[in-house]
């Protein structure tokens, strides 16, 4: 467990927690940033610019980061193209199938004690282990 | 505009909270999935201390009837568990197992050039897109696949 980083992952997590609560009391909303990002896809008329500019938010605290905490933006787990495209379809997939990712169910969800948030956060989380595990098990994780 | 320029603060925010975190480094994600490798908690305490801080926060909001700028409260409703949920989250999280992204993190991470993140998000924008074309094409609910967590408008 050297890996373990619990002092940065407390102060991530409750800023990760308070952006969502800024949302809901300033605009009114779940941060689930699947939902935001998938309602840009197919655009209604009035519905575009608040996502658009969530979305940008979150980039340009990418930026941010790159400038100051570069680390937190290095890649170590290496994928070969094929299994990139596939995990992103599948969660793109997945998140607009069951109504929410790690944000909107994880985070928002279950803070609300909201009982299909709960089923699909145990269920994504348990689904990502077995994947996960069997993945670095059979193939050493590189592929 | 001031509710744009908060909404635009709280995606900083997040993004921040997600970069200090180490969730928008796979192999922090990838090393707490994995439970038979070199074990990494991290992502629970993310995942609790966000949740504690979302919980305590939502029910003194909650007391109110409408947000700070007068919006009503858009939340979902449905507490039924149906089987397009739990296959919903199935398929995410074999997705989320394989690489250790989800589509906070990747958006974050698109603008350090990598290639990772920029084809996981060009691919899951496929996903998403090909979903709501199926589900308004089969399905018989009106909103086009805008779910409970997308819930349509209701005042302004």
């Amino acid at each position: 467990m050297e890996n373990f980083t619990p002092v940065e992952a407390l102060i991530g997590g409750v800023l990760i927690g308070l952006a969502a609560l800024s949302m809901l009391f300033f605009n009114a909303r779940i941060a689930g940033i699947s939902g935001i990002f998938g309602g840009l896809l197919h655009a209604k008329r009035g519905d575009t610019l608040w996502r658009t500019i969530f979305v940008l938010g979150l980039i340009f605290g990418g930026f941010l980061l790159q400038r100051y905490l570069p680390s937190s933006l290095e890649f170590t787990v290496t994928r070969s193209t094929a299994i990139i495209v596939l995990a992103g379809f599948l969660v793109g997939f997945g998140a607009r199938l069951g109504n929410g990712c790690t944000s909107g169910h994880g985070v928002c969800g279950i803070g609300r004690l909201a009982p299909r948030s709960i089923a699909a956060s145990l269920t994504f989380m348990i689904a990502g282990i077995i994947t996960a595990t069997a993945f670095n098990q059979l193939v050493g994780g590189n592929i | 505009m001031l509710p744009l320029i908060m909404i635009f603060l709280a995606g900083i925010i997040f993004s921040l909270g997600l970069g200090i975190a180490g969730m928008t480094q796979p192999e922090k994600v990838i090393g707490f999935l994995d439970v038979m490798g070199n074990w990494d908690p991290s992502l629970a305490v993310v995942l609790v201390s966000a949740v504690v801080t979302f919980f305590i926060g939502q029910k003194l909001i909650m007391r109110r009837t409408t947000a700070f700028f007068g919006e009503r409260f858009q939340l979902p409703t449905r507490t039924d568990l149906d089987s397009r949920l739990i296959g919903g989250a199935i398929i995410f999280g074999i997705g989320w197992g394989l690489i250790g992204l989800c589509p906070g993190p990747a958006l974050v991470s698109s603008i350090s050039g990598d290639g990772t993140p920029l084809t996981f998000i060009m691919s899951m924008a496929v996903g998403m897109y090909l979903f709501e074309a199926l589900h308004l094409r089969y399905s018989e609910e009106p909103d086009g696949g805008a779910g409970p967590l997308d819930a349509p408008a209701t005042s302004k």
